[in-house]
């Protein structure tokens, strides 16, 4: 690894806006996100996977990934991190890099690959992302972006954050340092107002950016740029005029923040766009800040009064669901990134957290739990997909809401589940996507497949190994989905209705 | 036929082609109750991980050695030492199967030495198999992980055994979806023969809901089956990249070997059967003759939607060979074929050239075509040009059934042909009353010739 990314590493870790980090012992900072990783035991992405997270939802630029085919090869294109204008984001590039390349160096290929980018799409800059194999045969993208931004006067962006410097969470900051770097401040605005502001750490999955901006643009408040989700290469690179810095919920790029306030004096507080009062306390800050910033004070008034329709109107409907989803009972697995503001959510549609995974959490995060969830709180810090599956295959939870990679572990105990990460179709921000939420819950809970999926074979099959079959699938109280479940076991057994043995 | 044309561009843009532990990773999955792991930074397993997951939707076994800046430097032995004691513990596999990747490889790892030392430090990995693939990522694709993976379980784990004449060993290729290989399986087992599927996800990755979790696999090929496969009487080797494998048990064996470049088409499907009832003695069942029967009917039916379409087609070079020499049987014209890596089966496939690329290429060469054929990545351009895309091969991760799906036997061969000729059926315009107007010149012929008025004055040719 180079001295500069080694330095830049250390770097991020002493990131003073990060209370995990804070917390720990002087050693143990130092060893920082690089924590020594179980072979044989550990999952989750390297830090090329968290840099182009972290800036790949810039739509309108190329992002190049230097390596053999396995870093692009087998990503691209899996996001759902939406733009409203430009698509060349989600085309994959690669240099793809051969055995002639690993011995002689990749860095003219890496070279022309941009030559050709640019010949060929004419984007306003590439971002070239370093990775393993290259780091590790010693290409200097770093010299290479800037031989390429002078030869073509554009901004040719190097990423330097390959995959065994440490976990995606890491690879996030680091893509943060790329545009802290070679990005923002390089372009003036056209114009500025004294409403503008950054959103930092929102990548806009399946749009969810847009489920809150009609909110800021009935208050005359100007995103000028959001980081990186819907984001325009310009835009990031004139992010020093904004006047207030939001962080939402992850810290991932704390930096920026950080950064951007030591450098152009912008405040910044971290906010999230889950849950409806945690909704509503972001506007409150963003308005606050601007205000101090020098805003107009009415701003005040006028955010009040916005939350106080937009919430009622929440409220008014989720409300028909309360009555259907009260006491039933969430297994939470998130990357335990604010799960808090997503159990206030659920628990706003009445139901009830057995269990909320705590795995990424901080410290304060956990207290938030805490006061949230009460001191019985069940908190789990490393759940293996077998006690999850346990837990509810013994339907000691009615649903579970987790990232994509645990799905199986709900489904094959047949019980539903429902997608709350990156890979997800429904937007889940703003008061709508809380309103989504809870009906996207409804609707999981309420198919009648579950009723299907746990019904024993007639010839007295695996069903029986299923707790859930035996706890929940019979005591349906709705009659409907009783004699539904009779008349598909006469089908099944050939008989009618009415002979079926009970 | 085809003249390979190796597309020399620095940047490969909208990648078809993904990486050999990928592959390999495919091929173990394959195994019952075993745990692929690939050598390399988590990065490689997590988004290989994803991949499976979304084109299979199910839970897929993959660990990595978890290797970092400093031990790719000195050297990944205690990686993989480590990697193979906790997975030992946490999920007790019957195999461990590791393949590399282009980090440990670049480094130079001597894996199979390690394995040895390990061995020795270690008697209680005894009773775990360890199958060791060395796949970097910068040489070859996805399809070459696999052939090496194959060649790697039968090298390590067949011996020669008294030969039974009544058992088969097949071996598919990565193309062929758990349905496939559950179709080929009943085709064999039909004229009473026993088979041995090496590697069989059809077992693993069939999409069955098990009675119990599990860390690894469940399904697959069985140790005792692989061991067993010392024994047959003939390998049929289905798609070029099993050939080695194929020659492997020859070697180790004696078994003589079958080549089916393809199993979809109506002619390779004769010569399966032939085979099979040459071998058992035994002549095809009924079942099958009625079936090559509809099949006949089905290209009958089809051709009149897929005769003279000009055709697009990206995918890994069994597959491609596959789906295009039957959409040439069925009167299709390939205009451009795209292939991922160097194959034999190049050579056999109907198009003038095939182009070693990636989707753009793919993208410019449909400009003109009239359907699309790749997996799921190819759907933006499909999108862009307005076109019809079949999707094939993986990974195909915007539809749900793909492992129920099947493309081989005459079975599969039929379904596939319903499936373009019903897409290109939708492509079928709807006319208009409207929609052939005549020319001014043709208005103007036709209107009557002057045919007096009261006025005596002639209707003026307007
Ligand atoms: S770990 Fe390294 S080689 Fe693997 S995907 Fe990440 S950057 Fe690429």
């Amino acid at each position: 690894m180079s001295t500069l990314l080694k330095a830049r590493i250390a770097d991020v870790f002493e990131e003073p806006g990060c209370d995990k980090n804070q917390g720990k012992s002087e050693k143990e900072r130092k060893k920082g996100c690089t924590a020594q990783l179980a072979p044989g035991a550990a999952a989750g992405g390297c830090a090329f996977d968290g840099a182009k997270i972290a800036l790949q939802p810039i739509a309108d630029v190329a992002h190049l990934v230097h390596g053999p085919i396995a870093c692009e090869g087998n990503s691209w294109d899996n996001r759902h991190s939406a733009s409203s204008g430009p698509q060349i984001y989600r085309t994959g590039f690669t240099t793809d890099i051969n055995e002639l390349d690993v011995i002689y160096g990749g860095e003219k290929r890496l070279f022309k690959s941009i030559r050709e980018i640019l010949e060929k799409y004419d984007p306003p800059a590439v971002f070239v992302y370093q990775t393993c194999v290259t780091a590790l045969i010693g290409d200097d993208i770093e010299a290479v972006c800037q031989r390429a931004s002078e030869k073509f006067g554009k901004p040719i962006i190097p990423v330097n954050a390959p995959g065994f410097a440490g976990i995606k969470n890491l690879g996030n900051k680091l893509g943060a340092e790329a545009l802290l770097d070679y990005v923002i401040g390089t372009v003036e605005p056209e114009f500025t107002t004294p409403y503008d502001i950054n959103i930092i750490g929102e990548y806009n999955l399946v749009g969810e950016l847009w489920q809150v901006k009609p909110l800021l643009d009935a208050l005359g408040i100007r995103i000028l740029c959001c980081m990186a989700g819907d984001g325009r290469y310009k835009e990031i690179a004139s992010a020093h005029r904004a006047k207030v810095n939001m962080m939402v919920c992850s810290k991932s790029m704390i930096n920026i923040a950080t950064k951007m306030e030591k450098r152009w004096g912008i405040p910044y507080f971290e906010g999230s766009f889950y849950g409806i009062g945690d909704m509503s306390d972001s506007l409150r800050q963003i308005a606050r800040l601007l205000v101090q910033q020098g805003a107009p004070d009415e701003l005040l008034g006028r955010t009040e009064r916005l939350i106080a329709v937009e919430e009622a109107r929440a409220y008014q409907r989720i409300e028909q669901y309360k009555q259907r989803l009260s006491g039933k009972r969430v297994l939470l697995i998130t990357g335990g990134v604010k799960s808090w503001s997503v159990v206030a959510a659920l628990q706003e549609a009445g139901l009830e957290i057995v269990g909320t995974s705590v795995k990424k959490s901080t410290k304060e995060d956990k207290q938030k739990i805490k006061e949230i969830m009460g001191d019985d709180a069940h908190m789990i810090d490393n759940m293996t997909p077998r006690e999850m599956y346990n837990m509810l295959r013994d339907a000691r939870a009615d649903i579970m809401l987790s990232g994509g990679r645990s799905q199986f572990v709900a489904l094959k105990a047949r019980m539903p589940w429902l997608d709350i990460n990156q890979e997800r179709y429904h937007p889940y921000a703003g008061y709508e996507g809380m309103v989504e939420l809870v009906s996207q819950i409804d609707r999981a809970l309420s198919n009648p497949v579950w009723q299907q999926v746990r019904m024993p074979a007639p010839w007295g099959d695996d069903g029986e190994t299923l707790g859930a079959v035996a706890t929940s699938a019979p005591q349906a109280t709705d009659q409907q989905a009783t004699r539904f479940l009779s008349e598909v076991a006469a089908h099944a057994l050939g008989l009618v209705p009415e002979e079926v043995p009970a | 036929m085809a003249h390979v044309v190796d597309i020399k561009k620095a940047c490969a843009v909208n990648p078809l082609k993904m990486s050999q532990p990928l592959g390999a990773s495919l091929a173990f999955l394959g195994l019952d109750a075993c745990m692929p792991v690939m050598h390399g930074s988590q990065g490689c397993t997590s988004f290989g991980l994803v991949l499976l997951v979304r084109h299979f939707k199910e839970a897929i076994p993959l660990q990595t050695t978890a290797m970092n800046e400093v031990t790719s430097i000195l050297g990944g032995y205690d990686n993989i030492e480590a990697a193979l004691l906790n997975i030992r513990k946490r999920a007790a596999p019957h195999i461990i199967a590791i393949c590399s990747t282009g980090l440990t490889e670049t480094k130079g790892d001597d894996v199979e030495g390690y394995l040895v030392t390990i061995r020795k430090r270690h008697p209680e990995l005894a009773d775990t198999e360890i199958v060791y693939a060395s796949t970097p990522d910068y040489v070859g694709g996805f399809e070459d992980g696999y052939r090496v993976a194959v060649t790697a379980i039968v090298r390590t784990l067949v011996k020669p055994l008294p030969r039974q004449t009544d058992q088969v060993t097949l071996l598919p290729g990565s193309h062929l979806s758990p349905a496939d290989i559950t179709e080929l399986r009943e085709i064999i087992e039909a004229f009473g023969l026993s088979v041995i599927v090496l590697p069989d996800v059809s077992g693993s990755l069939d999409g069955h809901i098990p009675p119990d979790w599990r860390g690894t696999t469940l399904g697959g090929t069985s140790l005792q089956d692989i061991r067993a496969a010392g024994a047959s009487a003939l390998t049929l080797a289905v798609g070029e990249q099993t050939r080695e494998a194929a020659l492997a048990l020859q070697d180790i064996a004696g078994t003589p070997f079958e080549m089916f470049d393809r199993l979809t088409g109506l002619e390779v499907n004769d010569r399966f059967l032939q085979c099979l009832s040459q071998l058992s003695g035994r002549p095809v069942p009924a079942k099958y003759r009625r079936q090559r029967s509809q099949l006949l009917d089905a290209m009958l039916d089809g051709h009149f939607y897929t005769g003279g379409i000009k055709v697009a087609m990206a995918a890994e070079p069994d597959l491609l060979l596959a789906v295009g020499s039957l959409l040439h049987e069925m009167g299709a014209e390939l205009r451009c074929c795209v292939s991922t890596t160097k194959s034999a089966s190049h050579a056999l496939l109907p198009a003038p050239t095939v182009i070693l690329g990636d989707l753009e290429d793919l993208e410019r060469g449909a400009a003109d075509c009239d359907l699309i054929v790749t997996h799921s990545h190819g759907r933006q351009a499909a999108e862009r040009l307005d076109k019809p895309l079949l999707r094939i091969g993986f990974p195909v991760f915007d539809r749900v059934g793909n492992a129920h799906r099947c493309l081989v036997g005459y079975r599969g061969t039929m379904a596939l042909i319903f499936e373009v000729a019903n897409l290109m059926i939708d492509q079928i315009k709807h006319h208009h009353a409207d929609d052939w107007p005549l020319s001014p010149e043709a208005l103007r012929a036709a209107a009557p010739v002057a045919t007096p008025t009261p006025t005596g004055l002639a209707v003026a040719s307007a």
